[in-house]
């Protein structure tokens, strides 16, 4: 599937900036520091349970950002 | 001695894939076709191959031998902060990378930035550091390879062995492949150890009766209860190894794999996928390194704990040597394949032991083959070697460049006993993420100069001697090292570029800008 580029306004590009640096901070999560329960699924301490659910959150937040942000102009640049 | 069979089967395995792509290629192979697959990679074999390219030994071994001693801690600090940063640094910068390599025919990351800031001794430094950088990681390859076979045979091969063992198949792929026979061997291994995680859980779970009683018996213990949670480290120093995946990008074996696109929209793919990929392979790992803490069945794993606690009771007059070797004893590198010997049958314990050596390959022939890519490409071609003896002698002289670089790093392989942890992040890593300002200033900032970029090369090189030589003297505030390296070499990089004149017009607008 090709990604057709499109033009960012100011606004959409603050939107994007905000959204990736707060997933950047949903990282240092100290909220679960000291916590190993509730083991989810009866084995997995709270804190791994969160961070693998953060890779699945960086995915989407990837997707977002290939499919609303992408680079189409390097494609053109390419070719010249 | 099964297990090793299996693995003598996958390495002839990989070796005749490297072979086929080879022979597959075309007929006589120009330098471009060589180093970068005639930039002809499609999206699978693109996103499997760049992801094997970045896990390592550390992935399997390191990763639990870390778990194992310092809990679920391991996989913040490493697995879920790289799978956010990694992915962006591949959408933000490695996309350009692919574009300009595209337009001007670049195959390697110095000769973009020489081109960019029109230098040339500067460029060849830049080489020098990330050369030099790279070694060591080539080396922790070789060094998990020959601890992986000692281990997975039960000590039957020694680990002189088992490393000059990895080290000639991997070269013996890469000598005839390139980055064609690298990158296909590289998309099989990595479909071959992310498959590895989760069958070694589902296996060793079985086996020991399921992992809710072994997490119980963690928590039931004050001594292992803290593994389940992050209390025995500080929040400042969490947030620090949020730096270490900046070094991705600026690996050249990484930056040189960005050119080996067809096209763009492979970037696109790779960075939805590579969060997937990196909770696929590096959750059971974790997992598995701090559930070895209850599993004291098995004898080598008894053996470990009764080490740390001798080591936590040890008085500060126990000699130097003891302790050494209590920590050796300690270490958890080898747990994965002690707990597969203990806990699987043992031809599946061979099985996945051929997952282990994957991990353990796929970024050391990368490795390599960019160490004599810009061997070749920055030093041997750029002083004019290739425009007096011609394309084919290039090649060959590339292919030599991998035959040495794989004997010298077998032979430092031999003589570094060092915790293949602690190796990689002491000299690669740190050294990596501070040089990475250097290349987002290239393609991000027309005012940058090639002195700025000077600038931080020269202090990368000091700051990670001083790393190596002083460890402590650059942990401040209780942050590791790359915080401080990346923030100077950030600091560095705009106050001399500001400081110096900005490169010409034409330069520029060779890149897009306007003029300065």
């Amino acid at each position: 599937m090709e990604v057709r580029p499109r033009s960012m306004s100011r606004q959409h590009r603050l939107l994007w900036f905000v959204l990736t640096t707060a997933v950047y901070l949903l990282h240092q999560d100290v909220w679960f520091w000291s916590e190993a329960r509730p083991l989810v699924l009866g084995f997995l301490p709270v804190g791994l349970a969160y961070h693998a659910g953060y890779c699945l959150l960086a995915s989407v937040l990837l997707w977002g950002l290939t499919r609303f942000t992408w680079p189409a102009h390097l494609d053109e640049d390419a070719r010249r | 001695m099964i297990p090793a069979l299996f693995v003598f089967a996958y390495l002839a395995l990989i070796l005749y894939i490297g072979i086929f792509a080879w022979r597959g290629g075309p007929g006589r192979v120009g330098a471009e076709d060589y180093f970068l697959a005639g930039r002809s990679l499609g999206p699978v074999v693109f996103l499997l191959s760049l992801f094997g390219t970045n896990m390592t030994a550390f992935t399997i071994l390191g990763s639990a031998g870390h778990a194992f001693t310092n809990g679920i801690v391991t996989f913040g600090l490493m697995a879920s902060a790289s799978a956010f940063v990694i992915p962006l640094t591949l959408f933000f910068v490695g996309t350009r990378l692919w574009s300009l390599g595209k337009r001007h025919g670049f195959i390697t990351p110095v000769q973009m930035l020489r081109d960019r800031w029109d230098c040339s001794h500067i460029g060849t430094v830049i080489f020098a550091l990330q050369a030099a950088l790279l070694v060591p990681y080539i080396i922790i390859g070789v060094v998990g390879g020959g601890t992986a076979l000692r281990a997975i045979s039960g000590g039957f091969v020694p680990y002189w062995l088992g490393g000059a063992i990895v080290a000639l198949v991997v070269m013996a792929y890469v000598f005839l492949g390139g980055m064609r026979g690298t990158a296909w061997v590289n998309a099989f291994q990595t479909v071959l150890f992310l498959s590895f995680g989760a069958a070694a859980f589902l296996i060793i779970d079985n086996a020991i009766g399921g992992f809710p009683a072994a997490m119980e018996a963690l928590l039931a213990d004050p001594d292992t209860a803290p593994l389940l949670t992050r209390e025995r480290i500080s929040p400042w120093y969490f947030f620090s190894y949020t730096f270490i995946p900046l070094s991705t990008i600026a690996f050249p074996h990484i930056a040189i794999f960005c050119f080996t696109a067809r096209r763009l929209v492979q970037f696109r793919y790779t960075a939805i996928l590579y969060p997937i990929c990196i909770m696929a392979i590096w959750l059971p790992c974790v997992f598995l390194g701090v559930a070895a803490n209850a599993m004291t069945s098995a004898p080598a794993i008894a053996s470990k704990l009764e080490a740390r606690q001798a080591l936590a009771a040890a008085p500060a007059s126990l000699p130097e040597e003891e302790r050494a070797e209590l920590h050796r004893r300690a270490a958890g590198d080898d747990v994965i394949p002690t707990m597969l010997e203990a806990f699987a049958p043992l031809w599946l314990a061979g099985l996945l032991g051929a997952g282990i050596m994957a991990a353990v390959m796929s970024s050391t022939d990368s490795q390599i083959l960019a160490l004599s890519t810009m061997f070749t490409e920055d030093v041997f071609t750029y002083y004019g070697g290739t425009a007096r003896f011609g394309e084919r002698v290039q090649v060959r002289m590339g292919r030599a460049f991998i035959v040495l670089l794989t004997i010298v790093a077998y032979a430092i392989a031999l003589r570094v006993p060092q915790n293949i942890f602690d190796l990689a992040v002491q000299y690669a890593f740190s050294g990596y993420a501070a040089t990475s300002p250097i290349l987002v200033a290239a393609l991000f900032w027309k005012r940058s100069t090639k002195w700025g970029a000077l600038a931080v090369a020269l202090w990368v090189m000091c700051a990670v001697g001083l790393n190596v030589y002083a460890p402590d003297a650059l942990s401040w505030f209780g942050l590791l090292p790359v915080v401080p390296m990346t923030i100077m070499s950030c600091l560095l990089m705009a106050a001399v570029s500001l400081l110096t004149p900005p490169p010409p017009r034409a330069t520029l607008a060779r890149y897009g800008w306007q003029g300065p």
